[in-house]
Protein backbone atom coordinates (compact mmCIF):
# COMPACT_ATOMS: atom_id res chain seq x y z
CA UNK A 1 0.00 0.00 0.00
CA UNK A 2 2.64 2.28 0.67
CA UNK A 3 3.53 2.00 -2.75
CA UNK A 4 0.54 3.46 -4.09
CA UNK A 5 1.30 7.17 -3.23
CA UNK A 6 4.30 7.68 -5.39
CA UNK A 7 2.71 5.62 -8.45
CA UNK A 8 -0.15 7.86 -8.37
CA UNK A 9 2.09 11.29 -8.15
CA UNK A 10 4.15 10.15 -11.03
CA UNK A 11 1.15 8.95 -12.71
CA UNK A 12 -0.59 12.83 -11.58
CA UNK A 13 2.58 14.18 -13.18
CA UNK A 14 2.49 12.70 -16.30
CA UNK A 15 -0.80 13.76 -17.16
CA UNK A 16 0.02 17.28 -16.19
CA UNK A 17 2.37 17.34 -18.38
CA UNK A 18 0.19 15.72 -21.15
CA UNK A 19 -2.16 17.98 -20.83
CA UNK A 20 0.12 20.97 -20.92
CA UNK A 21 2.25 19.58 -23.80
CA UNK A 22 -1.34 19.03 -25.96
CA UNK A 23 -1.93 22.67 -25.42
CA UNK A 24 1.55 23.96 -26.43
CA UNK A 25 1.41 21.77 -29.55
CA UNK A 26 -2.45 22.10 -30.56
CA UNK A 27 -2.66 26.08 -29.92
CA UNK A 28 -1.36 26.88 -33.04
CA UNK A 29 -3.83 25.45 -35.42
CA UNK A 30 -6.42 26.27 -33.10
CA UNK A 31 -5.13 30.27 -33.37
CA UNK A 32 -5.33 29.61 -36.82
CA UNK A 33 -8.55 28.52 -36.95
CA UNK A 34 -9.99 31.36 -34.88
CA UNK A 35 -8.23 33.55 -37.07
CA UNK A 36 -9.52 32.56 -40.32
CA UNK A 37 -13.07 32.63 -38.67
CA UNK A 38 -12.52 35.94 -37.38
CA UNK A 39 -12.91 35.21 -33.56
CA UNK A 40 -10.67 35.96 -30.67
CA UNK A 41 -9.96 33.36 -28.21
CA UNK A 42 -9.87 33.45 -24.66
CA UNK A 43 -7.21 31.52 -22.90
CA UNK A 44 -10.43 28.88 -21.47
CA UNK A 45 -11.37 28.78 -24.84
CA UNK A 46 -7.98 27.76 -26.33
CA UNK A 47 -7.08 25.28 -23.96
CA UNK A 48 -10.85 23.24 -24.46
CA UNK A 49 -10.05 23.87 -28.18
CA UNK A 50 -6.90 22.06 -27.58
CA UNK A 51 -7.92 19.09 -26.16
CA UNK A 52 -10.60 18.57 -28.46
CA UNK A 53 -9.23 18.64 -32.09
CA UNK A 54 -10.13 15.66 -34.50
CA UNK A 55 -6.61 15.68 -35.78
CA UNK A 56 -4.70 17.21 -32.69
CA UNK A 57 -0.39 17.24 -32.88
CA UNK A 58 -0.74 15.55 -29.48
CA UNK A 59 -4.43 14.21 -28.54
CA UNK A 60 -5.38 14.57 -24.74
CA UNK A 61 -5.64 11.69 -22.75
CA UNK A 62 -9.31 11.69 -22.52
CA UNK A 63 -9.62 11.88 -26.28
CA UNK A 64 -7.42 8.74 -26.30
CA UNK A 65 -9.08 7.30 -23.23
CA UNK A 66 -12.35 7.39 -25.21
CA UNK A 67 -10.97 6.23 -28.39
CA UNK A 68 -9.70 3.07 -26.29
CA UNK A 69 -13.22 2.39 -24.55
CA UNK A 70 -15.38 2.98 -28.37
CA UNK A 71 -13.13 0.35 -30.13
CA UNK A 72 -12.75 -1.75 -26.78
CA UNK A 73 -15.30 -1.67 -24.28
CA UNK A 74 -17.81 -0.19 -26.30
CA UNK A 75 -17.43 -3.03 -28.98
CA UNK A 76 -17.81 -5.61 -26.52
CA UNK A 77 -20.57 -4.39 -24.86
CA UNK A 78 -22.11 -4.39 -28.06
CA UNK A 79 -21.37 -8.13 -28.63
CA UNK A 80 -18.46 -7.12 -31.96
CA UNK A 81 -15.26 -7.64 -29.58
CA UNK A 82 -13.83 -9.10 -32.39
CA UNK A 83 -14.98 -7.03 -35.68
CA UNK A 84 -12.45 -5.27 -37.44
CA UNK A 85 -13.09 -2.18 -36.15
CA UNK A 86 -12.24 -3.56 -32.45
CA UNK A 87 -8.66 -2.77 -31.00
CA UNK A 88 -9.47 -6.38 -29.24
CA UNK A 89 -9.30 -7.74 -32.48
CA UNK A 90 -6.22 -6.14 -33.63
CA UNK A 91 -4.23 -6.14 -30.54
CA UNK A 92 -4.90 -10.26 -30.79
CA UNK A 93 -3.69 -10.19 -34.17
CA UNK A 94 -0.79 -9.05 -33.45
CA UNK A 95 -0.83 -10.94 -29.81
CA UNK A 96 -0.36 -14.23 -32.08
CA UNK A 97 2.53 -13.29 -34.04
CA UNK A 98 3.82 -11.91 -30.43
CA UNK A 99 3.28 -15.48 -29.05
CA UNK A 100 4.35 -17.52 -32.06
CA UNK A 101 7.91 -15.66 -32.31
CA UNK A 102 8.22 -15.78 -28.84
CA UNK A 103 8.19 -19.44 -28.51
CA UNK A 104 9.99 -19.93 -31.84
CA UNK A 105 12.61 -17.54 -30.34
CA UNK A 106 13.06 -18.99 -27.01
CA UNK A 107 13.68 -22.55 -28.42
CA UNK A 108 16.52 -21.08 -30.97
CA UNK A 109 17.90 -19.37 -28.17
CA UNK A 110 18.00 -21.83 -25.94
CA UNK A 111 19.71 -24.67 -28.62
CA UNK A 112 22.22 -21.79 -29.84
CA UNK A 113 22.82 -21.30 -25.85
CA UNK A 114 23.28 -25.35 -25.41
CA UNK A 115 25.46 -25.33 -28.55
CA UNK A 116 27.62 -22.56 -27.35
CA UNK A 117 28.60 -23.82 -23.95
CA UNK A 118 29.00 -27.38 -25.16
CA UNK A 119 30.41 -26.70 -28.18
CA UNK A 120 33.98 -24.99 -28.92
CA UNK A 121 34.11 -24.74 -32.18
CA UNK A 122 30.20 -23.13 -31.74
CA UNK A 123 31.79 -20.92 -28.59
CA UNK A 124 33.83 -19.64 -31.04
CA UNK A 125 31.66 -18.98 -34.17
CA UNK A 126 28.26 -18.19 -33.22
CA UNK A 127 28.60 -15.39 -30.25
CA UNK A 128 29.75 -12.49 -33.10
CA UNK A 129 27.03 -13.72 -35.45
CA UNK A 130 24.51 -13.60 -33.24
CA UNK A 131 25.63 -10.08 -32.26
CA UNK A 132 26.24 -8.88 -35.54
CA UNK A 133 22.70 -9.98 -36.24
CA UNK A 134 21.50 -7.25 -34.16
CA UNK A 135 23.19 -4.60 -35.70
CA UNK A 136 20.82 -4.92 -38.44
CA UNK A 137 17.75 -2.41 -38.57
CA UNK A 138 15.07 -4.26 -38.22
CA UNK A 139 12.93 -2.22 -40.24
CA UNK A 140 15.37 -2.90 -43.29
CA UNK A 141 15.65 -6.64 -42.90
CA UNK A 142 11.85 -6.88 -42.21
CA UNK A 143 10.70 -6.50 -46.02
CA UNK A 144 12.96 -9.23 -47.10
CA UNK A 145 12.03 -11.68 -44.84
CA UNK A 146 8.41 -11.28 -45.95
CA UNK A 147 9.37 -11.28 -49.38
CA UNK A 148 11.66 -14.13 -49.27
CA UNK A 149 9.27 -16.16 -46.92
CA UNK A 150 5.92 -15.06 -49.66
CA UNK A 151 8.53 -16.50 -52.63
CA UNK A 152 8.85 -19.88 -51.08
CA UNK A 153 5.18 -19.66 -50.13
CA UNK A 154 4.88 -18.65 -46.52
CA UNK A 155 2.80 -16.03 -45.59
CA UNK A 156 0.24 -15.55 -43.08
CA UNK A 157 1.53 -15.73 -39.86
CA UNK A 158 4.79 -17.06 -39.84
CA UNK A 159 6.84 -14.17 -41.74
CA UNK A 160 5.53 -11.90 -38.94
CA UNK A 161 6.45 -14.55 -36.32
CA UNK A 162 9.80 -14.77 -38.10
CA UNK A 163 10.78 -11.36 -37.23
CA UNK A 164 9.70 -11.75 -33.76
CA UNK A 165 11.84 -14.65 -33.75
CA UNK A 166 14.65 -12.65 -34.92
CA UNK A 167 14.27 -9.68 -31.97
CA UNK A 168 13.82 -12.15 -29.02
CA UNK A 169 16.26 -14.76 -29.88
CA UNK A 170 18.76 -12.57 -28.97
CA UNK A 171 18.98 -11.81 -25.16
CA UNK A 172 17.59 -15.36 -24.57
CA UNK A 173 21.20 -16.43 -26.59
CA UNK A 174 22.98 -13.86 -24.24
CA UNK A 175 21.04 -14.63 -20.97
CA UNK A 176 21.18 -18.65 -21.24
CA UNK A 177 24.83 -18.62 -22.38
CA UNK A 178 25.24 -17.16 -18.80
CA UNK A 179 22.91 -18.86 -17.31
CA UNK A 180 24.14 -22.31 -18.17
CA UNK A 181 28.12 -21.01 -17.30
CA UNK A 182 26.92 -19.84 -13.78
CA UNK A 183 27.50 -23.27 -11.70
CA UNK A 184 31.04 -22.77 -10.76
CA UNK A 185 34.27 -25.15 -11.03
CA UNK A 186 33.28 -26.72 -7.79
CA UNK A 187 30.10 -27.72 -8.65
CA UNK A 188 31.22 -29.31 -11.45
CA UNK A 189 34.03 -30.81 -10.22
CA UNK A 190 31.34 -32.39 -7.52
CA UNK A 191 30.06 -33.90 -10.47
CA UNK A 192 33.05 -35.34 -12.23
CA UNK A 193 33.41 -36.90 -8.73
CA UNK A 194 30.47 -38.51 -9.40
CA UNK A 195 31.32 -39.62 -13.02
CA UNK A 196 28.23 -37.97 -13.82
CA UNK A 197 27.55 -37.53 -17.89
CA UNK A 198 27.34 -34.94 -19.69
CA UNK A 199 23.42 -34.86 -19.69
CA UNK A 200 22.72 -35.98 -16.26
CA UNK A 201 25.15 -32.29 -15.51
CA UNK A 202 23.25 -30.83 -17.80
CA UNK A 203 19.55 -31.67 -16.00
CA UNK A 204 20.66 -31.31 -12.99
CA UNK A 205 22.78 -28.48 -12.56
CA UNK A 206 23.38 -26.15 -15.10
CA UNK A 207 19.71 -26.19 -16.92
CA UNK A 208 18.29 -25.42 -13.45
CA UNK A 209 21.36 -22.99 -12.47
CA UNK A 210 20.80 -20.89 -15.76
CA UNK A 211 16.22 -20.26 -14.43
CA UNK A 212 17.07 -17.11 -12.75
CA UNK A 213 18.73 -15.87 -15.91
CA UNK A 214 16.43 -17.37 -18.30
CA UNK A 215 13.21 -15.56 -16.48
CA UNK A 216 15.54 -12.45 -17.27
CA UNK A 217 16.19 -12.90 -20.46
CA UNK A 218 12.47 -14.08 -21.59
CA UNK A 219 11.26 -10.42 -20.44
CA UNK A 220 13.39 -8.37 -22.67
CA UNK A 221 12.02 -11.13 -25.52
CA UNK A 222 8.89 -10.91 -24.51
CA UNK A 223 9.29 -7.46 -25.00
CA UNK A 224 11.31 -7.69 -28.07
CA UNK A 225 8.73 -10.11 -29.84
CA UNK A 226 5.92 -7.22 -29.73
CA UNK A 227 8.14 -4.76 -31.29
CA UNK A 228 8.85 -7.73 -34.11
CA UNK A 229 5.28 -8.18 -34.51
CA UNK A 230 4.51 -4.91 -34.72
CA UNK A 231 7.41 -4.18 -37.26
CA UNK A 232 6.54 -7.05 -39.00
CA UNK A 233 2.99 -5.27 -39.65
CA UNK A 234 4.19 -1.92 -40.96
CA UNK A 235 5.94 -2.77 -44.64
CA UNK A 236 3.66 -5.50 -45.68
CA UNK A 237 0.22 -3.15 -45.93
CA UNK A 238 -1.10 -5.86 -43.23
CA UNK A 239 -4.74 -5.31 -42.59
CA UNK A 240 -4.72 -6.27 -39.40
CA UNK A 241 -2.58 -5.64 -36.20
CA UNK A 242 -1.89 -2.99 -34.07
CA UNK A 243 1.10 -2.35 -36.84
CA UNK A 244 -1.59 -1.62 -38.95
CA UNK A 245 -3.60 0.71 -37.08
CA UNK A 246 -0.49 2.34 -36.23
CA UNK A 247 0.29 2.47 -39.94
CA UNK A 248 -3.54 3.32 -41.24
CA UNK A 249 -3.52 6.18 -38.09
CA UNK A 250 -0.37 8.17 -39.70
CA UNK A 251 -1.82 7.84 -43.90
CA UNK A 252 -4.95 9.20 -42.45
CA UNK A 253 -3.31 11.65 -39.68
CA UNK A 254 -5.63 10.34 -37.23
CA UNK A 255 -3.58 10.81 -34.29
CA UNK A 256 -5.79 9.96 -31.77
CA UNK A 257 -6.11 6.42 -33.64
CA UNK A 258 -1.91 6.41 -33.24
CA UNK A 259 -1.87 6.92 -29.73
CA UNK A 260 -4.42 4.70 -28.96
CA UNK A 261 -2.93 2.03 -30.58
CA UNK A 262 0.44 2.97 -29.12
CA UNK A 263 -1.22 2.72 -25.71
CA UNK A 264 -2.39 -0.59 -26.47
CA UNK A 265 0.40 -2.31 -27.76
CA UNK A 266 2.41 -1.00 -24.58
CA UNK A 267 -0.66 -2.76 -22.08
CA UNK A 268 -0.31 -5.86 -24.24
CA UNK A 269 3.78 -5.52 -23.81
CA UNK A 270 3.10 -5.07 -19.60
CA UNK A 271 0.50 -7.87 -19.55
CA UNK A 272 2.64 -10.22 -21.22
CA UNK A 273 5.93 -9.47 -19.38
CA UNK A 274 4.01 -9.53 -16.07
CA UNK A 275 2.55 -13.25 -17.23
CA UNK A 276 6.49 -13.83 -17.47
CA UNK A 277 7.44 -12.36 -14.07
CA UNK A 278 4.43 -14.45 -12.50
CA UNK A 279 5.53 -17.41 -13.88
CA UNK A 280 8.86 -16.63 -12.59
CA UNK A 281 8.11 -16.19 -8.96
CA UNK A 282 6.03 -19.53 -9.30
CA UNK A 283 8.66 -21.32 -10.72
CA UNK A 284 11.24 -20.11 -8.58
CA UNK A 285 9.33 -20.20 -5.36
CA UNK A 286 8.67 -23.97 -6.21
CA UNK A 287 12.46 -24.27 -6.78
CA UNK A 288 12.99 -22.89 -3.40
CA UNK A 289 14.94 -19.87 -4.87
CA UNK A 290 12.97 -17.25 -4.18
CA UNK A 291 14.37 -14.26 -2.67
CA UNK B 1 51.93 -52.57 -0.89
CA UNK B 2 49.93 -54.84 0.89
CA UNK B 3 46.24 -55.73 0.69
CA UNK B 4 45.10 -53.53 3.18
CA UNK B 5 46.62 -50.54 1.46
CA UNK B 6 43.76 -48.72 -0.62
CA UNK B 7 45.88 -45.39 -2.14
CA UNK B 8 49.50 -45.35 -2.87
CA UNK B 9 51.41 -43.13 -4.43
CA UNK B 10 54.67 -43.39 -6.37
CA UNK B 11 56.92 -40.78 -7.35
CA UNK B 12 53.88 -38.52 -7.72
CA UNK B 13 54.97 -35.01 -9.65
CA UNK B 14 52.63 -32.32 -11.10
CA UNK B 15 54.04 -28.98 -12.44
CA UNK B 16 52.21 -26.60 -13.72
CA UNK B 17 53.09 -24.67 -16.56
CA UNK B 18 52.42 -20.83 -16.37
CA UNK B 19 53.42 -17.48 -17.66
CA UNK B 20 56.14 -17.27 -14.87
CA UNK B 21 57.18 -20.74 -15.69
CA UNK B 22 56.43 -24.18 -14.06
CA UNK B 23 54.90 -24.30 -10.46
CA UNK B 24 55.86 -27.43 -8.83
CA UNK B 25 52.70 -28.39 -7.27
CA UNK B 26 54.28 -31.88 -5.86
CA UNK B 27 57.27 -33.18 -6.57
CA UNK B 28 58.30 -37.03 -5.90
CA UNK B 29 55.42 -37.49 -3.23
CA UNK B 30 55.22 -41.32 -1.94
CA UNK B 31 52.44 -42.17 0.69
CA UNK B 32 50.25 -45.31 1.85
CA UNK B 33 47.33 -44.88 3.04
CA UNK B 34 45.74 -48.50 4.49
CA UNK B 35 42.38 -49.42 4.86
CA UNK B 36 40.42 -47.86 8.05
CA UNK B 37 43.31 -44.93 8.01
CA UNK B 38 42.24 -41.63 9.21
CA UNK B 39 45.17 -39.61 7.43
CA UNK B 40 45.09 -35.76 7.58
CA UNK B 41 47.15 -33.79 5.10
CA UNK B 42 48.59 -30.39 7.35
CA UNK B 43 50.52 -27.49 5.66
CA UNK B 44 50.48 -23.80 4.53
CA UNK B 45 49.27 -22.77 1.31
CA UNK B 46 50.81 -24.18 -1.69
CA UNK B 47 52.14 -27.09 -0.39
CA UNK B 48 49.71 -29.56 -2.59
CA UNK B 49 48.00 -30.86 -0.18
CA UNK B 50 44.51 -29.47 -1.98
CA UNK B 51 46.50 -31.12 -5.09
CA UNK B 52 47.05 -34.29 -3.92
CA UNK B 53 43.81 -34.54 -3.09
CA UNK B 54 42.55 -33.85 -5.59
CA UNK B 55 45.23 -36.33 -8.13
CA UNK B 56 43.71 -39.12 -6.04
CA UNK B 57 39.85 -37.96 -6.87
CA UNK B 58 41.19 -37.75 -10.37
CA UNK B 59 40.25 -33.80 -10.73
CA UNK B 60 43.92 -33.30 -11.37
CA UNK B 61 46.23 -35.34 -13.71
CA UNK B 62 49.94 -35.98 -12.57
CA UNK B 63 52.67 -35.39 -14.79
CA UNK B 64 54.57 -37.76 -13.07
CA UNK B 65 55.16 -40.79 -11.18
CA UNK B 66 52.26 -43.08 -10.44
CA UNK B 67 48.58 -42.92 -7.89
CA UNK B 68 46.67 -46.11 -7.39
CA UNK B 69 42.78 -46.20 -5.33
CA UNK B 70 41.93 -49.10 -4.63
CA UNK B 71 44.08 -50.83 -6.71
CA UNK B 72 42.92 -49.14 -9.62
CA UNK B 73 44.14 -45.78 -11.51
CA UNK B 74 42.75 -42.75 -10.13
CA UNK B 75 40.29 -42.66 -13.16
CA UNK B 76 39.01 -45.98 -12.76
CA UNK B 77 38.48 -45.59 -9.25
CA UNK B 78 36.50 -42.31 -10.39
CA UNK B 79 34.33 -44.51 -12.92
CA UNK B 80 33.70 -46.82 -10.37
CA UNK B 81 32.53 -44.34 -7.71
CA UNK B 82 35.20 -45.00 -5.18
CA UNK B 83 35.02 -42.46 -2.90
CA UNK B 84 32.92 -39.23 -2.01
CA UNK B 85 34.49 -35.80 -1.82
CA UNK B 86 33.76 -33.30 0.82
CA UNK B 87 34.69 -29.80 -0.73
CA UNK B 88 35.44 -26.75 1.61
CA UNK B 89 32.38 -25.03 0.77
CA UNK B 90 29.00 -27.25 1.25
CA UNK B 91 27.96 -27.01 -2.60
CA UNK B 92 24.41 -28.01 -1.92
CA UNK B 93 22.04 -26.81 -4.71
CA UNK B 94 19.63 -24.28 -3.56
CA UNK B 95 16.80 -25.60 -5.94
CA UNK B 96 16.66 -28.83 -3.95
CA UNK B 97 15.56 -30.00 -0.21
CA UNK B 98 18.91 -31.74 2.53
CA UNK B 99 16.75 -35.03 1.15
CA UNK B 100 17.26 -33.52 -2.54
CA UNK B 101 20.48 -33.02 -2.72
CA UNK B 102 21.24 -36.17 -0.97
CA UNK B 103 19.60 -38.33 -3.28
CA UNK B 104 21.29 -36.46 -6.14
CA UNK B 105 24.35 -38.67 -6.51
CA UNK B 106 22.24 -41.89 -5.82
CA UNK B 107 20.11 -40.63 -8.88
CA UNK B 108 23.08 -39.82 -10.72
CA UNK B 109 24.49 -43.42 -10.21
CA UNK B 110 20.82 -45.05 -10.28
CA UNK B 111 20.10 -46.28 -6.68
CA UNK B 112 16.27 -47.48 -7.33
CA UNK B 113 13.66 -45.24 -5.43
CA UNK B 114 13.29 -47.08 -2.30
CA UNK B 115 16.98 -47.96 -2.07
CA UNK B 116 17.30 -44.12 -2.45
CA UNK B 117 14.79 -42.94 0.75
CA UNK B 118 16.44 -45.43 2.89
CA UNK B 119 19.83 -44.32 2.26
CA UNK B 120 18.55 -40.63 2.67
CA UNK B 121 17.08 -41.65 5.96
CA UNK B 122 19.81 -43.44 7.23
CA UNK B 123 23.15 -40.62 6.16
CA UNK B 124 21.11 -38.22 7.76
CA UNK B 125 20.78 -40.32 10.87
CA UNK B 126 24.52 -40.92 10.34
CA UNK B 127 25.28 -36.52 10.75
CA UNK B 128 22.33 -35.94 12.70
CA UNK B 129 20.10 -34.10 10.33
CA UNK B 130 17.14 -36.44 11.23
CA UNK B 131 13.82 -34.41 10.42
CA UNK B 132 16.01 -31.87 8.39
CA UNK B 133 14.85 -34.10 4.95
CA UNK B 134 12.38 -31.26 3.64
CA UNK B 135 13.87 -28.40 4.59
CA UNK B 136 16.05 -26.30 2.00
CA UNK B 137 19.75 -25.27 2.60
CA UNK B 138 18.93 -21.66 3.16
CA UNK B 139 16.58 -22.73 6.50
CA UNK B 140 20.34 -24.44 7.89
CA UNK B 141 23.14 -23.04 9.75
CA UNK B 142 26.66 -23.20 8.09
CA UNK B 143 27.28 -26.40 10.15
CA UNK B 144 24.25 -28.17 9.69
CA UNK B 145 24.68 -27.50 5.47
CA UNK B 146 28.13 -28.83 5.71
CA UNK B 147 26.75 -32.31 7.75
CA UNK B 148 24.50 -32.31 5.12
CA UNK B 149 27.00 -32.42 2.47
CA UNK B 150 29.05 -35.05 4.24
CA UNK B 151 25.54 -36.96 4.40
CA UNK B 152 25.61 -36.79 0.48
CA UNK B 153 29.51 -38.22 0.66
CA UNK B 154 28.57 -41.15 2.50
CA UNK B 155 25.26 -41.82 1.06
CA UNK B 156 26.70 -44.02 -1.76
CA UNK B 157 28.74 -46.58 -1.35
CA UNK B 158 32.07 -45.73 -1.93
CA UNK B 159 34.48 -46.93 1.18
CA UNK B 160 36.67 -43.63 0.67
CA UNK B 161 36.02 -40.32 1.92
CA UNK B 162 37.86 -37.51 0.45
CA UNK B 163 38.06 -34.42 2.62
CA UNK B 164 39.22 -31.16 1.61
CA UNK B 165 39.37 -28.50 4.51
CA UNK B 166 35.11 -29.06 5.38
CA UNK B 167 35.28 -27.15 8.00
CA UNK B 168 37.78 -24.46 7.46
CA UNK B 169 35.40 -21.68 7.17
CA UNK B 170 33.35 -22.66 9.79
CA UNK B 171 33.72 -20.93 13.73
CA UNK B 172 35.78 -23.07 16.33
CA UNK B 173 32.90 -23.94 18.26
CA UNK B 174 30.95 -25.78 15.25
CA UNK B 175 34.38 -27.35 13.98
CA UNK B 176 34.84 -28.75 17.64
CA UNK B 177 31.80 -30.12 17.41
CA UNK B 178 31.60 -31.20 13.95
CA UNK B 179 35.56 -32.87 14.80
CA UNK B 180 33.89 -34.56 17.14
CA UNK B 181 31.09 -35.88 14.93
CA UNK B 182 33.45 -36.83 12.20
CA UNK B 183 35.52 -38.97 14.80
CA UNK B 184 32.24 -40.86 15.81
CA UNK B 185 30.91 -41.50 12.25
CA UNK B 186 34.37 -42.70 11.08
CA UNK B 187 34.33 -45.17 13.50
CA UNK B 188 30.83 -45.93 12.95
CA UNK B 189 31.11 -46.67 9.12
CA UNK B 190 35.15 -47.74 9.08
CA UNK B 191 35.99 -45.49 6.24
CA UNK B 192 39.17 -44.38 4.73
CA UNK B 193 39.23 -40.64 5.12
CA UNK B 194 41.60 -38.08 4.04
CA UNK B 195 41.50 -34.95 4.95
CA UNK B 196 43.25 -31.61 4.02
CA UNK B 197 43.36 -28.75 6.93
CA UNK B 198 45.75 -26.10 7.86
CA UNK B 199 45.24 -26.75 11.56
CA UNK B 200 47.82 -28.58 14.10
CA UNK B 201 44.74 -29.29 16.74
CA UNK B 202 42.42 -30.34 14.46
CA UNK B 203 44.91 -32.66 12.54
CA UNK B 204 46.13 -34.23 15.86
CA UNK B 205 42.28 -34.32 17.42
CA UNK B 206 41.28 -36.44 14.41
CA UNK B 207 44.32 -38.53 12.37
CA UNK B 208 45.69 -41.72 12.87
CA UNK B 209 48.22 -40.65 10.02
CA UNK B 210 49.48 -37.33 9.89
CA UNK B 211 50.78 -36.00 6.67
CA UNK B 212 52.82 -32.66 7.00
CA UNK B 213 53.69 -31.04 3.71
CA UNK B 214 55.74 -28.52 2.61
CA UNK B 215 55.38 -25.85 -0.27
CA UNK B 216 57.92 -25.20 -3.27
CA UNK B 217 58.12 -27.60 -4.25
CA UNK B 218 55.32 -29.23 -2.75
CA UNK B 219 56.27 -32.23 -0.68
CA UNK B 220 56.00 -34.31 1.89
CA UNK B 221 58.51 -33.68 4.95
CA UNK B 222 57.09 -35.97 7.71
CA UNK B 223 54.29 -38.72 8.19
CA UNK B 224 53.50 -39.12 11.80
CA UNK B 225 51.62 -42.42 12.62
CA UNK B 226 49.64 -41.42 15.99
CA UNK B 227 49.91 -43.22 18.82
CA UNK B 228 46.66 -41.49 20.37
CA UNK B 229 43.84 -44.16 21.08
CA UNK B 230 41.25 -45.00 18.87
CA UNK B 231 38.72 -43.46 20.81
CA UNK B 232 39.02 -39.61 21.49
CA UNK B 233 36.75 -37.58 23.62
CA UNK B 234 37.81 -33.74 23.49
CA UNK B 235 39.79 -33.39 26.33
CA UNK B 236 42.34 -35.53 24.95
CA UNK B 237 43.77 -32.38 23.23
CA UNK B 238 45.43 -31.28 26.99
CA UNK B 239 46.94 -34.44 27.49
CA UNK B 240 50.70 -34.78 26.73
CA UNK B 241 50.92 -37.29 24.10
CA UNK B 242 48.36 -35.00 22.28
CA UNK B 243 50.87 -32.17 23.01
CA UNK B 244 54.24 -34.01 21.68
CA UNK B 245 52.35 -35.00 18.37
CA UNK B 246 51.14 -31.27 17.74
CA UNK B 247 54.94 -30.15 18.54
CA UNK B 248 55.84 -32.51 16.14
CA UNK B 249 53.67 -31.48 13.24
CA UNK B 250 55.10 -27.80 14.45
CA UNK B 251 59.02 -29.30 14.02
CA UNK B 252 57.85 -30.35 10.54
CA UNK B 253 56.37 -27.85 9.63
CA UNK B 254 59.45 -25.28 10.44
CA UNK B 255 61.90 -27.82 9.07
CA UNK B 256 59.95 -27.64 5.66
CA UNK B 257 60.63 -23.75 6.26
CA UNK B 258 57.05 -23.90 6.08
CA UNK B 259 57.17 -20.94 8.52
CA UNK B 260 59.25 -18.40 6.48
CA UNK B 261 58.32 -15.87 4.01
Amino acid sequence: MRNVVPILTVVAAIFVLWYAGAVALNASWAQDKAKRAGVELSFNELVADTWSQEKPKLPAPHQVGAEIWKTTGAMVARGRAFSKRSLIYHSWVTFSSTALGFVLGTVLGIALAIGIVYNRTMDMSVMPWVIASQTIPILAIAPMIIVVLNAVGISGLLPKAMISMYLSFFPVVVGMVKGLRSPGAMQLDQMQTWNASASQSFWKLRLPSSMPYLFTSLKIAMAASLVGAIVGELPTGAVAGLGARLLGGSYYGQTIQIWSALIMAATLAALLVGLIGMIQRITLKRMGMAQ
Amino acid sequence: MNDATVISAKDLSLTFQTNDGPVHALKDVNLGVNKGDFVSFIGPSGCGKTTFLRCMADLEHPTGGSITVNGMSAEAARQARAYGYVFQAAGLYPWRTIGGNIRLPLEIMGYDKADQDQRVKRVLELVDLAGFEKKFPWQLSGGMQQRASIARALAFDADILLMDEPFGALDEIVRDHLNEQLLNLWDRTNKTICFVTHSIPEAVYLSTKIVVMSPRPGRITDVIDSPLPRERPLDIRDTPEFLEIAHRVRDGLRAGHSYED
